[in-house]
């Protein structure tokens, strides 16, 4: 695969951004978008709006077959056995809402226990902390090894009889650790647990099948794999979104609405109420093709090389302490350097025109086990080189000499 | 933009060696304040005497440079003062750091306003300025007594 030519796909990679080439490291925040996603909305608000699923007009049916369009998309794209186990979300953080909510309304009560781990995003802990409150449940957390990973012993040793659901990230957004999902649903499931996945990590960097990972929700973020903001995926089997409650009242989710009773829509109507992000639906459906066009074995290959040589180059810097060393590890990397805050290493390396990330990711249960406030974090996407790592290196060395440090 | 600005030898030496870093004996009010966008986080301690005079200030916290040395100078400069004084003091560099070009208080010797200048820099780096001005606000609401928590949010 040609990077050069893939690099052109991105037209924020034409620009200088402050007078620099833009070195973008922080596609664990969000993705850059290519041309096809960026025209693809313009060309729908253009020539072809309308809302969707509601009127008989051309443009609506048109509109309403593109947004199904790409739901046939993600099912394929993540071998979902069906397309009505697609539900469109305004991103990753409300699908775990969704669950959080519905599945505690129906099946946590007082003493129940939330298995979480210590790696989630705050977005895969508040949801089910609101439940601490209204349902009096418990959350227990599964612990990160040194190497910032969490296993699937560690799994099994917080397994209770109280234990409802466990609910783990696919790839950290801190240590880049891959968790052993399929395992660890196997074994859930072995104890008549169901599991869900925090994917925002995993869908834009690993290989989906739903099939083989067989859990029972994955939440996918549409603006970290290339696609726009405001548009997120619940993956969830048919079974559960057939068995739980709705989420969201209003248009669109209802089969019929009578002063004394109302009954709900179909799947997957039923998850979706209201006017969705129809453009942002639609356009989604082009960064699946570029992610499919790719190749994402040939994605992982490449973000595998570049992790390697930022390890090897990054490891032999003075001063540069990489947080976490897991075996199975994405393309994310966590430094500190002794001397120089995190925030101070951002905004130095963004004078060189090195977008990366400073703070706690979201993640501050994480970061007060690792006993840091703050980490800075270089994320990889389809479009970043060797001579990123290159220029992030020399960069951090600028930092180092700001700082006097040797 | 001058990274040179912003990351002056002063910020640097402050950030590095912060004066005050510690916790006040007996003090007489206090307040946290956090900027929750990125965790940075301090305490300030103040301990009031009997004529409302700045005894003693400290304060416990981590953070970037800028905010390290931000809370550093500020503590330095406001040990002594009244509170009356203490507030104009507060406001004038808030003031300072959002709009004007200049500190105005007669408060503050021109050594003491050179060193706060210093913290200026930060005006061209939006995202940095709540660094800057965290332990001002901190210090509000401790004068005021406040058992909020000040953001940089607000």
């Amino acid at each position: 695969m040609n990077i050069d030519q893939i690099k052109k796909e991105f037209p924020i990679f034409d620009n200088k951004v402050q007078n620099n080439d833009l070195v973008y490291l922080d596609s664990a925040n969000s993705s850059q978008k290519p041309r096809i996603v960026i025209d693809r909305i313009y060309d729908f608000y253009s020539k072809e709006f309308s809302n969707v699923g509601r009127s008989v007009h051309y443009l609506a049916v048109a509109a309403t077959n593109l947004y199904e369009q790409t739901r046939t998309s993600v099912q394929k794209y993540i071998n979902a056995s069906d397309k009505n186990e697609i539900v469109f979300t305004k991103g990753a953080t409300e699908a775990i809402n969704l669950v959080a909510n519905t599945f505690g309304q129906k099946y946590l009560d007082e003493g129940d226990e939330v298995l979480i781990t210590e790696l989630e995003h705050h977005s895969n802990y508040v949801p089910w902390h609101f439940l601490r409150k209204s349902k009096k449940i418990n959350i227990e957390f599964a612990e990160v090894n040194d190497q910032g990973e969490v296993t699937l012993e560690e799994i099994k040793k917080k397994i209770t009889d109280r234990t409802k659901i466990i609910c783990v990230t696919h790839l950290s957004n801190v240590t880049g650790a891959i968790l052993p999902i399929k395992e660890i649903v196997s074994f859930a499931h072995s104890k008549g647990i169901p599991v869900l996945v925090d994917g925002c990590q995993g869908a834009p960097h690993l290989k989906l099948d739903m099939q083989d990972l067989d859990c029972d929700f994955y939440a996918i973020s549409g603006h970290k794999m290339y696609g726009p903001t405001g548009i997120g995926v619940l993956y969830a089997k048919k079974k559960w979104l057939e068995d739980l409650p709705p989420y969201q009242g209003g248009g669109g989710m209802i089969r019929e609405v009578k002063k004394k009773g109302i009954s709900y829509g179909e799947l997957p109507n039923k998850y979706e109420a209201g006017t969705m992000a129809t453009a942002q639906v639609i356009a989604f459906n082009e960064s699946i093709k570029f992610l499919e066009k790719i190749g994402i074995e040939n994605i992982e290959k490449h973000e595998k090389e570049l992790l390697d040589y930022a390890v090897e180059l990054l490891s032999k810097n003075n001063s540069v302490n990489i947080i976490g060393n897991p075996k199975n590890k994405g393309g994310v990397i966590s430094f500190t350097i002794e001397g120089i805050h995190p925030h101070d290493i951002a905004t130095i390396l963004d004078e060189d025109g090195v977008a990366i990330r400073a703070g706690h990711h979201c993640c501050q249960i994480l970061h007060e086990k690792l006993g840091l406030p703050a980490t800075a974090r270089a994320s990889f996407g389809v479009y970043n080189t060797k001579d990123d790592i290159d220029q992030l290196n020399n960069s951090i060395n600028n930092c180092k000499k700001i700082f006097n440090l040797k | 933009m001058n990274l040179k600005e912003l990351y002056q030898e002063i910020i640097l030496e402050h950030g590095k060696n912060p004066r005050n870093l510690r916790k006040t004996d007996n003090f007489t009010r206090d307040a946290k304040g956090n900027n929750p966008l990125c965790g940075d986080n301090v305490h300030i301690y103040l301990k009031l005497n009997d004529n409302n005079k700045v005894e003693d200030i400290s304060f416990e916290g981590n953070g970037c440079a800028i905010t390290m040395a931000s809370a550093s100078i500020m503590t330095d400069l406001v040990r002594g003062k009244e509170e009356k004084e203490v507030k104009e003091i507060v406001t004038d560099f808030l003031d300072m750091i959002k709009e004007k070009d200049e500190l105005n208080t007669q408060l503050l010797s021109e050594d003491e306003k050179t060193k706060l200048m210093c913290l200026s820099g930060v005006k061209q780096y939006p995202m940095r300025v709540k660094c800057a001005t965290l332990s001002w606000h901190t210090l509000t609401s401790a004068m005021n007594n406040s058992q909020e928590i000040a953001s940089t949010e607000d």
